[in-house]
């Protein structure tokens, strides 16, 4: 991988709020790269000293190889896209596309031809004269996107761009921002708390917590492969169940949850027989069964939810699980009260080393109030 | 209930002319008469050409009328040097000292505009500290003065209209996000090109209201020559107030009145037309 970004230990804290700690990775030239965790988690401070707004207190940023930790914003070839866009707002839609390079001293032929060329990306040559208060959200999110691009930025940095859009736009705008990007092949870092985006959207995601990136992966593997347990929780919705290593062989292993001995992964850390452990997995693996070996587990709702029928039981320790039924396996009667059998593949489980984090974490439940009153 | 529903969107056609009314009323007993009763007056008593007043107020007191708008002008300039960075420091570097600093540019109003000018007097005064102290340091020549001088004038009106000046360039700088300094120095702006293509031009209405707010007041002041000027720094308020009061010499009084207005008028359309803030809003 050709790196545009890399970070080496970065550190940054406010008075004794530890922003980020310890950020380490690189991001390839063309990549799609999401930072993604809740508010508070270090991702827009990450994203804000890679533009220079911030400055690291520890460790280097390094854009195309070059040392850039003590470099002012606009002496770095990245640009950046703003949560509410920041347009000129005395400015039309020609002359804030035509800042970045008329600033940098391109001769104004060059100007207004990549102006134009940049237009026709975002699809709104037709509205370059309008100042930025004519459009509607949707349109100065473009603009914004364009302002950026017309610079042929090492790396776009882009902060919760889509945030401020409804739900539906929101969708429109993922694919859209996907086809800019594979069209004018930039390396993109993007914020986001919305998992959804970022899965929709990234090649990788980086998944911050509390200031520390937990993993690092593509959407399958951070969805399907969590290294944590604050992963697994954050990214769609993951049963985690404490569970107690029997024995670990090779990619296997054996573990006892809720009193029943269950086969799965191996261990993401190094542990052996007897270690506390939790158990993820998610609810679309789970097969639900009248009798047969596995984690009995008592029915308390199941509600139809279209493709599934949402199952939530309780396990005899106590825990609770949501087993998502599919079409093919709603033969089995669903019966609140009834006591079921809930088994899996070996491989849909993962074994991770235990945290604080409650049993279930249904990010799908909660509204995303993030944004609400940021301005 | 439909009842109701009627009242929320029948609405009373005259609902509008009551609302404006007191003001209307307001203007045309207060204002549109007297500035007719004035024009009147200015058009002189019989026997005279009606233009009578209006060509003393020419050939008298023409340099009365350039020095009322030179030294306006040179104080509206002055306000802005010294207003646009207050109020820049006030809303963008102040923290939690912002409400202490706009309490203190808005202070002097607790005192009158009249007692505030009598203490300048008072300060700049032949037997003052100052001249004493400029005096021993050797900035001031002996028999040097401060008060009866044209700067002494300048100064008072700047001083007086100042705070005119900062509170709607400060409301102007207030309302502009801060991010948008960002998204220029990411655009390769350094810190003073930012403030130049956005910071500014954006705060250009409050620096329009400013000038107005200073430059009109100012134009008509009596009060700053009068107390800190010689006759040689008579403005054409003090001719005004003179003629009304002293001379009682209405029709010129007035017709000096509706020249200061007039060009007052003339100067703010220009000032209006070159700046074009509609389009800034």
């Amino acid at each position: 991988m050709d790196p545009v970004v890399a970070l080496d230990h970065v550190n940054k804290r406010f008075g004794d709020f530890v922003a980020v700690h310890e950020a380490h990775f690189t991001i390839g030239r063309g990549e799609f790269f999401s930072m993604l965790g809740p508010s508070g988690c270090g991702k827009t401070t990450t994203l804000r000293m890679i533009a220079g707004f911030e400055q690291p207190d520890g460790g280097r940023i390094l854009l195309e190889g070059q040392d850039v930790s003590r470099t002012p914003p606009y002496r770095r070839n990245v640009n950046t896209v703003f949560q509410h866009y920041a347009l000129f707002p005395h400015m039309s839609v020609r002359d804030n596309v035509a800042f970045g390079p008329r600033s940098k001293k391109v001769p104004e032929p060059e100007v207004q031809k990549r102006v134009t060329e940049l237009l026709e990306v975002i699809r709104l040559a037709h509205l370059g004269g309008r100042k930025p208060g004519q459009l509607s959200g949707g349109q100065q999110q473009r603009v914004a996107l364009a302002r950026a691009l017309v610079n042929y930025p090492s790396a776009l940095l882009l902060d919760e761009p889509l945030g401020a859009l409804d739900l539906k736009l929101r969708q429109a705008m993922q694919i859209e921002l996907k086809r800019i990007q594979r069209e004018v092949n930039i390396t993109f870092i993007y914020v986001t708390h919305d998992q959804e985006e970022a899965l929709t959207m990234s090649d990788r995601i980086a998944v911050m917590n509390e200031g520390r990136v937990e993993q690092i992966g593509t959407p399958q593997e951070i969805y399907h492969a969590p290294t944590t347990v604050f992963v697994a929780g954050f990214i769609g919705v993951a049963n985690l169940l404490s569970a107690k290593i029997v024995g670990v062989m090779g990619e296997r292993a054996v573990a006892e949850v809720a009193g029943q001995r269950v086969e799965t992964l191996a261990p993401a850390w190094t542990a052996g027989a007897g270690a506390e452990a939790t158990l993820m997995v998610r609810p679309e693996r789970l097969r639900l069964a009248e009798a047969g070996p596995g984690v009995r587990a008592r029915l308390e709702t199941a509600v139809f939810q279209g493709p599934v029928i949402r199952a939530i039981l309780r396990a005899a320790d106590g825990a609770e699980v949501v087993a998502h039924v599919g079409a093919e396996a709603q033969h089995v009667a669903l019966t609140p009260g009834q006591e079921y059998v809930l088994s899996w593949e070996a491989e849909a489980a993962r074994l991770l080393q235990p945290s604080k984090a409650p049993h279930i974490l249904d990010r799908s439940d909660r509204p995303t109030i993030e944004m609400a009153g940021q301005r | 209930m439909a009842g109701t529903a009627m009242g929320g969107t029948r609405r009373n056609p005259w609902a509008p002319w009551l609302l404006v009314a007191p003001g209307v009323l307001w203007l045309l007993a207060f204002y549109l008469l007297p500035t007719l009763a004035l024009a009147r007056t200015s058009v002189g008593p019989e026997g005279v050409a009606w233009y009578d007043g209006y060509q003393r107020a020419f050939t008298d007191y023409g340099q009365h009328l350039l020095r009322s708008f030179w030294y306006a002008g040179l104080a509206t300039v002055l306000a802005l040097l010294l207003g646009y960075p207050l109020a820049y420091v006030i809303a963008f570097r102040a923290g939690r000292a912002k409400n202490l600093l706009l309490g203190l540019v808005v202070l002097p109003f607790f005192t009158t505009f009249l007692v505030r000018t009598f203490a300048w007097k008072t300060i700049l005064g032949d037997e003052g500290w100052l001249v004493g102290l400029l005096g021993t340091l050797h900035l001031l020549p002996s028999e040097g003065r401060l008060l009866s001088t044209t700067w002494a004038v300048i100064g008072g009106l700047t001083y007086n209209f100042l705070p005119f000046m900062i509170l709607p360039i400060y409301v102007s700088l207030e309302k502009i996000d801060r991010r948008l300094t960002e998204a220029a120095q990411d655009l390769y702006c350094n810190a003073l090109e930012a403030f130049r293509k956005v910071v500014l031009p954006l705060s250009l209405p409050g620096v329009f209201a400013g000038s107005l707010l200073t430059f009109i007041p100012a134009a008509g002041d009596f009060i700053n020559a009068e107390l800190l000027g010689s006759p040689n720094q008579k403005m054409l308020g003090s001719v005004i107030q003179g003629q009304f009061l002293t001379v009682r010499d209405y029709p010129l009084a007035a017709a000096l009145s509706f020249v200061l207005m007039t060009i007052i008028t003339i100067l703010v359309l220009i000032y209006t037309r070159l700046l074009g803030t509609e389009e800034l809003a």
